[in-house]
């Protein structure tokens, strides 16, 4: 079974994060990209599939800071094929980008599409279902697990409150992946400086990058504060001692 | 066009989920501003009835043996045709795991503007704006809608299911359904979540982990400190996704929704999603060395301390309390 995985570069959230002169973005000059932890479930999901059923995993990523390593990252997984989209990708919305994505799909011509079920910065919806819409594939999301079954795959797809459907999806299909069957493996990092030495990344233009119709985002501001927390300045012990106090009033010790 | 505001119901096993009501509340606002009507699209089997309570202008009822289980398949086939017929103002579907599988799909499809992650709305004259959530809750995004048709992806927490509900039943038409041949995704099954472990949503207090563990080894550290506050230990997704604790204790948008006394928060960040599940809580406590994480919005009292140091030091308090407590019951009753 071939499969194609699409990765985006999304803002690490232990970093602080800024907004820039328009007001309207983030301030990318110190914005810290990382790769966007449902898509490494969907890398992951691939490099199981393809050690159970076999088949080529080609690996998808935008041109951005930190993408050679990821791609890298991907090969020493069991990866086969690295492309790389190049182009002006900083700030590029999921309507452009699915564009450009389709393009290249269409070539591969693999039998499943996994991508993470979302991004952290998705503002106009995720990519895989309209990568599946473009591209006239089937598409479900929030799959937790991946089985092939002949023409289709079988997938548990997950709802609220842990209700978990088993769903069977005809080939070729599109899936937005939310965990992989298996955690993520690790892989150490001498493996994928050897990577970056043997492994090829492909460039490949991402010609057209209009946005489009998406998300018209005026202004972006920091959540209001008014009801922040009452924080317990001191030492860990000093704080234990505030919990204690707390816990005492509330009848819970 | 119209200046209707379409809300796709959701519903599962004859259950109408919290967000429609939410969705529909987001409508109303819409609504007014514009002059059009509140219009929920009901797509199922024999489930006409779960249009009793909506708080809607009229419902559109779309009645397929097809539409017995939610799929994207005859999801997508159908709104495209009903959106396509009666082009709205605005759509609102779920950011949801129904409402993700059709939204950006119809987006793709009708060629129209798809604002996701939406938290509120509001209007002024012709203009509708949204305040949407970005970077796990860090930041919001705020803009106004394009036109002349959109769709828009609302998640919880702007408005309560209350405001979407009605005594009233609405007026219901019924819509046809396009053709549902040769659909290429099917519900085999359900599996239901396992109750054989405690059942987080019941109990009075709780110690939830987050990736500010780090490791497995590290778990040890909070179930002690749970043990000593006689609580079980819950957390967040990436904590069940490493297979550190079952899928039981997990809260949130996938999981449990939690409403205990206490919750004690320990390295969770406070993300939506996992907001959504523990939001309600009593008393929110939180320990995280990040100032900015977005749980102290949500938390009551809140530390910047490492995890590592105050797990161990509250667990030896509370033990030395309750010994404390212990004693002096002790000395009381002899
Ligand atoms: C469709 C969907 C559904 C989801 N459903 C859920 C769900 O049901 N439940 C859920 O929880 N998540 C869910 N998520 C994931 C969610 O978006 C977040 O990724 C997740 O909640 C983050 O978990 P976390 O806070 O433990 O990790 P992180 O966000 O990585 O936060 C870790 C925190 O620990 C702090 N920290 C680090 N070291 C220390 C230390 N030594 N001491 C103290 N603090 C420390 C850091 O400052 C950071 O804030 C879902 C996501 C999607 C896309």
């Amino acid at each position: 079974m071939d499969i194609a995985v699409v990765v985006k570069l999304v803002p690490d959230l232990v970093e602080e994060l800024a907004i820039d002169e328009s007001g309207a973005a983030l301030d990318t000059s110190y914005l810290r990209l990382i790769v966007n932890e449902l898509d490494n479930h969907a890398v992951e999901q691939a490099i199981l599939l393809k050690e159970s059923a076999g088949g080529q995993v080609t690996v998808i990523a935008p041109d951005l800071e930190g993408v050679d390593d990821i791609l890298f990252t991907a090969a020493a997984k069991g990866a086969d094929r690295l492309i790389k989209l190049t182009g002006a990708m900083s700030g590029v919305n999921n309507y452009a980008l699915s564009n450009s994505l389709a393009a290249i799909i269409r070539e591969i011509k693999p039998h499943l599409v996994l991508t993470g079920v979302q991004a952290n910065n998705d503002l106009d919806g995720s990519v895989g279902p309209r990568l599946a819409a473009l591209l006239g594939m089937a598409y479900v999301g929030y799959v937790s697990g991946v089985t092939p079954a002949n023409d289709s795959v079988k997938v548990r797809k997950e709802y609220s409150g842990g209700l978990v459907a088993q769903v069977a999806v005809r080939l070729p299909a599109v899936l937005g992946i939310q965990a992989a069957g298996k955690p993520p493996r690790y892989v150490p990092i001498s493996k994928i400086r050897q990577m970056s030495k043997t492994a090829r990344i492909k460039d490949q233009p991402a010609g057209d990058l209009d946005a489009g119709n998406g998300a018209a985002v005026k202004h972006m501001f920091k959540p209001e504060m008014g009801t922040h927390a009452t924080m317990i300045e001191g030492e860990a012990d000093e704080v234990a001692d505030r919990l204690i106090a707390i816990f005492k009033e509330q009848d819970i010790l | 066009m119209s200046q209707d505001i379409f809300v796709v119901i959701e519903h599962l096993r004859g259950k109408v989920a919290d967000i429609s009501y939410v969705m529909l509340a987001a409508a109303r606002v819409i609504a007014q501003a514009t002059g059009g009507q509140v219009v929920a699209a009901l797509l199922g089997h024999n489930a006409q009835e779960l249009a009793g309570n909506l708080a809607a202008d009229r419902v559109l009822y779309v009645e397929h043996p097809a539409l017995a289980d939610f799929t994207s398949a005859a999801y997508q086939t159908v709104l495209e045709s009903l959106l396509r017929e009666h082009a709205p103002r605005a759509a609102l579907l779920g950011d949801t795991s129904i409402g993700g599988d059709v939204a950006a799909w119809l987006a793709a499809r009708l060629s129209w503007p798809l604002v996701s992650s939406c938290r509120s709305v509001s209007a002024e004259g012709a203009v509708i704006r949204f305040v949407s959530q970005t970077c796990g809750g860090k930041i919001m995004a705020e803009g106004d809608l394009p036109g002349p048709c959109a769709l828009v992806m609302i998640v919880p927490g702007g408005y309560k299911p209350e405001q979407g509900q009605s005594a009233q039943t609405p007026q219901v038409t019924s819509a046809a359904a396009p053709p549902l041949e040769g659909l290429r995704v099917a519900v085999d099954n359900y599996v239901e979540p396992d109750t054989s472990d405690v059942d987080i949503s019941r109990e009075p207090i709780l110690v939830s982990v987050g990736r500010g563990i780090q490791t497995l080894d590290s778990i040890g550290l909070v179930e002690e400190l749970a043990r000593a506050l006689g609580c079980p230990v819950c957390a967040s997704r990436p904590i069940v996704d490493q297979g550190w604790l079952p899928t039981t204790r997990l809260v949130g948008k996938s999981g449990k929704v939690v409403k205990p006394r206490l919750y004690l928060a320990l390295g969770i960040s406070g993300a939506p999603e996992h907001v959504e599940g523990m939001g309600e809580s009593e008393m929110i406590i939180a320990v995280n060395t990040d100032p900015a994480a977005p749980i102290f919005n949500v938390a009551k009292y809140g530390a910047t301390v490492d995890l590592f140091d105050l797990a161990p030091a509250l667990t030896e308090k509370i033990q030395e309390a309750r010994r404390q407590r212990g004693t002096h019951h002790g000395a009381a009753s002899s």
